[in-house]
């Protein structure tokens, strides 16, 4: 490999994991809840998994794009490209929440409810762990395609792996564009093979 | 005073008819069957009881009280409930499904874990090969008295029974029924069964409620059911042989 390229790969790689982590830890904190209060007001799930629905159909680039002049959550850099990203993640984390809990056997919280559990203990203690490879198997999803979509994050200022490509593109420079594309794959197949390994876990408990 | 007590209580949902007018009352000791056909209203009846629902109209009385003035987590925490199919929690152990209703209230891991071997123990499932097993581990009929084991794991005055040996193979049920009757003599629990199967009732109750489409039809003890002259309780009585 190149040594002008060795240098950048390791800011670069750090870069992409930043965007990654910090998108995905952002959906999580707000897909997990937000499928669970899906679970308990049936008038929102049309709203909330269609308003998903359609910002998953929206090409990457145009969403960067369509953000940039938004004040406050727009601009040049890092904070829209996290925004962008955290949009995308959100349908795969909210959906397989809602499916996971709404998908508990009923007569399981039925008996539950039976038992004396308040909902806070039913939620925790019987819906949450049940519904727990379900949600990570949203969560694995999500985080692979994010790892994919942050590339693009380049094309806004945003840094990661998506320079090298961006920058191969423009200069023809196969090597460049490797640079960029091998790495981030290598990332979302350990990130899919990681996860997959702790669902397995949780599925057989 | 009846420990439970039912006073003209209908139950209506979406415009059918549930129960109406179900008058009737247990008093401490004795196990009521609530028999009938699917439909007839008994589970629902049951899940009165406890205050997983309200009568429309009417009221149901537990120790006194109205389920409506009950605390409705502390009234279910005074009530072991056997479920149709068990519904025992899958991720759980069997010892923490038994420990469950002890542990939410506060009882320490110790005794709960104490009671909890006491009635594995009494329950036929030694604890020291049944705890640590997963409910998916066991036959239906274990997994059944896992179930039974539960129920009795807060030490409730009353018990509450939804057709729990209705999925068993007859010579499970059999057992079952035995160690019910076993139990009561010991525990002294008052319960309501339910159950479509007259042999069952005939077999385990002190007292048998026949339910038709939301009515009570008959209340008598077994020797007065075997001589009822309703036409349900003829039909129920003709499936004996």
């Amino acid at each position: 490999m190149r040594p002008d390229l060795v240098n950048d790969l390791l800011q670069l790689t750090g870069e992409h994991l930043v965007l990654v982590l910090s998108a995905m830890s952002a959906a999580m904190l707000i897909g997990v809840p937000l499928g669970i209060l899906l679970t308990r007001r049936a008038g929102l799930q049309r709203w909330l998994l269609g308003f998903a629905s359609v910002m998953q159909t929206i090409p990457s680039l145009a969403l960067f794009g369509f953000l940039i002049p938004i004040p406050f959550i727009g601009g040049i850099g890092k904070r829209t490209v996290i925004i962008a990203l955290v949009m995308y993640a959100l349908l795969p984390i909210l959906r397989n929440t809602f499916v996971g809990i709404a998908s508990v056997d009923a007569a399981v919280c039925e008996s539950a409810v039976a038992m004396g559990m308040t909902s806070g203990q039913i939620l925790r203690q019987v819906q949450l762990p049940l519904a727990a490879p379900t949600i990570l198997a949203g969560i694995r999803v999500a985080t692979v395609t994010t790892i994919g979509t942050a590339t693009i994050a380049a094309a806004i200022g945003g840094g990661g792996l998506g320079v090298f490509i961006f920058r191969g593109v423009a200069s023809v420079d196969t090597a460049q564009i490797l640079a960029g594309a091998v790495p981030a794959a290598l990332m979302a197949l350990a990130a899919d093979g990681g996860l997959g390994w702790v669902e397995r876990k949780l599925s057989r408990a | 005073m009846p420990l439970v007590e039912f006073r003209d209580v209908c139950y209506e949902v979406g415009g059918r008819q549930i129960l109406s007018d179900v008058s009737f009352s247990v008093e401490a000791g004795e196990t009521l069957v609530l028999l009938g056909r699917s439909g007839s209203g008994k589970t629902t009846a049951l899940k009165m009881t406890n205050g997983m629902l309200f009568p429309t109209r009417g009221e149901v009385r537990v120790e006194g009280k109205s389920t409506r003035e009950w605390d409705p987590i502390r009234l279910k925490r005074r009530i072991g409930y056997v479920i149709q199919e068990v519904g025992l929690f899958p991720h759980f152990t069997v010892a923490r499904n038994v420990g469950l209703v002890p542990t939410l209230d506060g009882v320490s891991a110790d005794d709960v874990a104490q009671r909890v071997d006491r009635l594995l123990g009494e329950m036929g499932l030694p604890p020291e090969e049944y705890r640590a097993r997963y409910p998916r581990q066991l036959s239906g009929g274990q997994r059944q008295r896992v179930g039974v084991a539960r129920a009795l794991a807060a030490d409730p005055p009353l018990l509450l029974f939804d057709e729990p040996f209705g999925a068993l193979d007859p010579v499970t049920r059999v057992e079952l029924q035995r160690q019910f009757l076993d139990l009561r003599r010991n525990l002294q629990k008052t319960s309501i069964f339910v159950t479509h199967d007259v042999r069952e009732a005939l077999r385990l109750g002190t007292r048998i409620g026949l339910l038709t489409r939301g009515c009570l039809e008959v209340s008598a003890d077994p020797q007065e059911f075997r001589n009822a002259k309703t036409e349900e309780a003829l039909a129920f009585l003709g499936s004996l042989d």
